[in-house]
């Protein structure tokens, strides 16, 4: 894979621009003063170096006005960038009256995302372009931050109290969304992709409950759903102590726990998904809970759809750049890895979150990457 | 320097105030044998050297962690490691490099070694709560060793709460006490450098004749008397609330987890200066004898070294404009912040100003030095945007930061130690080793740190978090910290190499005379390595420190080119024997 070097984060609010002028005048000014010094040190040591022919007679030792411009020009520069600073801070501070607000819970190792009309997402916030978003922010355990860097915002998302996040998204764009601040085991994987929309596809958006409009395909349906339900959880690319793997088994011989062979086609999948425990795959218990009565046909249908497509070639199921070690692998590797157990957790909970305790995990890819992909599965 | 010599000749020379060393004579080293002579000693140099010996396995350990982040950080979605493990690796390293190496090391080697001698002194005022400096500090150590290895410490080396006194299940209590008994161990250190710097300078010795050095050790003491007890405190809370519930920090029983944060770093912003200010000492004392010229503005550095001091005891909050503490608050701690920007900047530009109309000798500390200037400038310049608030947003908490500190610590601090350890290493331990290597790995420190750390303003730049095991939703990193971890290895190799050629030059190292550098200073009118009482008779200085004559050497060094030319043997001695004959040529 050719490297590419990016060299700035794309630039998609308000702030960006003004965020930008101040770091590349730093920028300049850091190469300024680097390159004085550079010079001069490298300049007199070379012509100050030991038997060089330079004329040393009269040297200085203290010279008060030399002091005084390398304190005060400095001094004036620096009040300069603080003032500058601080009245960015100021702004990026204080949000407009008429900002929408959506609230944001931190937890770990997720985002929990609620618009005001009540539609709730997880590690994905979706925001209209051109309309001053307030972000109101809460952790319900340990201290968290929202990091946006496409929107140069950054904020702590403390326990105990509310924080306040502003901006105005700029450019419709995926962007990443990240936690800053430590919080454990998972937290380099507590993030997702901030979705910003132009103003009449967000209202679209939100009135429709937060679906897309765009019609999904069964597959793609089916896979939102497993990863909703949580099957990946205990299914994932290689059989595991949890459950076995549901990569290429459509339409393969299966060994039960009785030992028979069966042939694992629409109708032992659908009853596999239904009442589990009629046919145990050999070497399994009773782990799995029952899910008849609580998905519809139609569900099952778009389960079993993904379940045909899922472990084949790349081609075959929608798939993403953000699969674990796509970027330093070929990228042949599929997209279902399982979800980790306190987003299940946390789904399974509903509308009382409040109970969930974190627990540990091992190695299993997060919500945030499936979450990633089924963004560039084009949902 | 000169102190009243008994050969009156030599005055303005530097060379030798004391009484002709007898041929067979004995040192630190020699004088007492055996393990428990160096386990008691009330010796400052032997404590030094026992702390030569730990800071260096500690900073071997924090190493090891280092190469296992890099390693790790090849692959967005890393290589071997759990997230669990890798959270303790980086921990450990932060803790390891910062509390047992950075904050100890040059005080506790140099500073120890080299401040009585420098002052005229015999030893420390306390030489017994010396030795316990360094108890505690093992003690602290293996602590902390103890925690790290019986199932690990994270929470980074801040210890956020309530994470870390809530959350967390790793040793954090076992950790923290260890912290807890090295932050006695840096103030009884601190008590005896004021001590000794007030009352124990030699006839003569005024206080504007102190070597840089002495002003920058004196001035970090006062930080750490001031402010390793706020951290004890702090760090006592956390283990407090871990242990027994006591409601602090904890939001749900009332507690304030911001508050932590404000402890921290008011101990924990002047504690880079714990670490850098010692440097500052180093670089003045390695420009000044190796340009060998008075160094520029000599009271301009000694007062910015006090004004950073006190300044910097005043812009804890700049570490925290987005953690929920007020605006209002933020603006005054980015005021302050830029005001203490100022002494550091004026540092950098004397040193430069020393190097005008100067007589440089490129020995390997110098090369140090020179490389310190200007790593510390892009650390220090880095600093300003993080100081103002705009910026700080956008990059705190990412590797930007990573990158700005480890420019001021291991480009500042790590560089300085190495090149006071190439300086005094013939005074330590009598030996001269491998100049040649010495030069050689200077570079390859220098360009090794470049491309470890400028990679990683870069990714920072870009929005990467520090911290992070894992980049999968962001892969677009990866290409910056390839380039950091290839960066990593040839730093490593620098680190090595010393260690291989400074500890051959032990074992078979040309015996360095008293003054192998010419330089000038107390420490080096005293034979190599130093005799256990330091001065046979206690020096009268009547002085100007650094009093070098840069156009008198320069005369006498075009002579030398002339004779060496017409004898035809151009370039056969080492540097340094070049400078020492001719001084004794001068000198006699």
């Amino acid at each position: 894979m050719p490297f590419n070097f990016p060299l700035q984060p794309p630039r998609a609010s308000s702030f960006a621009d003004q965020h930008d002028a101040l770091f590349y005048t730093l920028c300049i000014l850091t190469l300024l003063f680097t390159t004085i010094v550079g010079f001069g040190v490298i300049f007199f040591t070379i012509k100050y170096r030991k038997g060089s022919p330079a004329d040393r007679s009269r040297p200085i030792y203290e010279d008060l006005r030399l002091e005084l411009s390398w304190t005060i020009i400095p001094l004036i520069l620096g009040l300069f960038i603080f003032y500058w600073g601080a009245s960015l801070f100021v702004t990026m501070r204080v949000p407009p009256k008429d900002a929408q607000e959506i609230y944001v819970i931190g937890k770990q190792w997720m985002w929990h995302v609620q618009h005001p009309n009540g539609v709730r997402e997880n590690n994905t916030l979706h925001v209209p372009v051109g309309k001053p978003v307030k972000l109101i922010m809460i952790s319900q355990d340990v201290i968290h931050a929202f990091y946006i860097p496409a929107f140069r915002v950054q904020m702590h998302v403390v326990p105990g109290r509310y924080t306040t996040l502003w901006f105005n998204a700029t450019q419709p764009g995926k962007y990443h969304l990240f936690c800053s601040m430590y919080c454990g085991t998972q937290h380099s994987e507590m993030g997702g992709t901030v979705v910003a929309m132009p103003a009449k596809e967000y209202a679209e958006w939100i009135a429709n409950g937060g679906q897309s409009t765009t019609p999904m395909t069964m597959e793609q349906s089916g896979q939102k759903l497993f990863t909703s339900l949580a099957c990946n959880n205990c299914h994932g690319a290689k059989d595991t102590v949890k459950g076995p793997s549901l990569y290429s088994i459509y339409n393969t011989r299966r060994r039960m726990s009785n030992g028979e062979l069966v042939l694992a086609d629409d109708a032992y999948l659908r009853e596999s998904i239904l009442r589990p425990h009629n046919q145990l795959s050999a070497g399994y218990g009773q782990e799995m809970p029952e899910y008849q009565g609580q998905l519809t046909e139609e569900d099952v249908i778009k389960l079993v759809a993904y379940m045909k497509v899922l472990g084949l070639p790349t081609a075959a199921v929608p798939t993403s750049g953000t699969d674990r070690g796509s970027a330093v692998t070929t990228g042949a590797r599929n997209s279902m890895t399982p979800l980790s157990s306190n987003a299940i957790q946390f789904q399974q909970q509903g509308e009382n979150p409040t109970d969930a305790t974190p627990t540990s995990r091992k190695g299993n890819l997060s919500v945030n990457a499936i979450a990633a992909q089924q963004e560039a599965a084009g949902q | 320097m000169s102190a009243i010599p008994v050969d009156p000749t030599s005055a303005g020379n530097g060379v030798i105030s004391q009484p002709a060393p007898a041929a067979s004579e004995t040192n630190y080293i020699n004088e007492f044998g055996g393990l428990k002579s160096w386990l008691l000693t009330g010796d400052h140099k032997r404590i030094a050297i026992l702390y030569l010996i730990s800071v260096t396995f500690f900073f071997f350990l924090g190493s090891v962690a280092a190469a296992m982040i890099r390693w790790e950080l090849t692959a967005p979605a890393g290589v071997v490691l759990e997230s669990d493990t890798y959270n303790k690796v980086f921990s450990s390293h932060g803790v390891i490099m910062v509390f047992t190496f950075l904050v100890v090391a040059i005080p506790s080697v140099f500073g120890n070694f080299f401040l009585p001698i420098m002052i005229g002194a015999r030893d420390m005022a306390f030489p017994r709560l010396n030795l316990l400096s360094w108890y505690l500090y093992m003690a602290g150590g293996i602590l902390i060793l103890a925690g790290m290895i019986n199932g690990g410490v994270d929470g980074g080396w801040t210890f956020y709460t309530p994470y870390s006194s809530m959350y967390s299940n790793s040793n954090v209590t076992l950790v923290l006490t260890g912290v807890f008994i090295i932050g006695f161990s840096s103030i009884t250190t601190g008590i005896n450098f004021i001590v000794t710097t007030h009352k124990m300078r030699a006839p003569g010795m005024t206080w504007f004749r102190l070597p840089l050095f002495v002003w920058a050790h004196y001035a970090t003491a006062v930080v750490i008397i001031l402010g390793t007890p706020v951290v004890a405190i702090t760090l006592l809370l956390v283990v407090f609330e871990r242990a027994f519930k006591l409601p602090i920090f904890n939001p749900e029983l009332g507690g304030d987890p911001v508050l932590f944060q404000h402890l921290f770093w008011f101990y924990s912003h002047p504690a880079v200066y714990i670490m850098i200010l010692p440097a500052f000492g180093i670089i003045s004392e390695l420009i000044a004898n190796f340009a060998r010229k008075r160094v520029f503005g000599y009271h301009f550095i000694a007062f910015s070294t006090l004004a950073i001091a006190g300044l910097g005891f005043l812009v804890w909050g700049h570490h925290m404009f987005i953690s929920s503490q007020s605006m209002y608050q933020g603006i005054v701690f980015s005021l302050i912040s830029f005001l203490v920007a100022v002494p550091s900047a004026i540092k950098v530009f004397n040193w430069t100003a020393t190097l005008y109309k100067a007589n440089i000798r490129l020995q390997s500390p110098m090369l140090y030095a020179l490389g310190f200037i200007g790593l510390f400038t892009v650390g220090g310049l880095t600093g300003l945007f993080l100081g103002s608030m705009g910026t700080d947003v956008h990059l705190t908490a990412t590797y930007f930061v990573v990158a700005h500190f480890h420019y001021v610590m291991v480009g500042g601090t790590m560089t300085a130690f190495l090149g006071g350890l190439h300086y005094w290493w013939p005074k330590m331990t009598g030996r001269l080793y491998a100049e040649g290597l010495a030069k050689a790995n200077a570079i390859i420190v220098f360009l090794g740190f470049n491309l470890t750390f400028f990679p990683q303003f870069i990714v920072g730049w870009l929005g990467m978090p520090r911290r992070y095991h894992y980049y999968y939703l962001a892969p677009e990193y990866q290409v910056y910290n390839i380039m950091s971890t290839l960066g990593s290895g040839f730093l490593g190799i620098g680190f090595l190499l010393p260690a291989f050629y400074l500890s051959k030059s032990l074992m078979n190292g040309r015996k360095a005379s008293a003054n192998p550098w010419g330089a000038h200073g107390l420490e080096w009118e005293i034979p190599s390595p130093p005799p256990s009482t330091n001065f046979l008779q206690i020096p009268i200085v009547l002085d100007e420190v650094y009093d070098f004559d840069p156009v008198t050497e320069y005369e006498q060094d075009r002579a030398q080119q002339a004779i060496e030319h017409a004898h035809e043997h151009p370039g056969m001695m080492d540097s340094h024997d070049e400078t020492a004959s001719k001084l004794e040529e001068g000198g006699h």
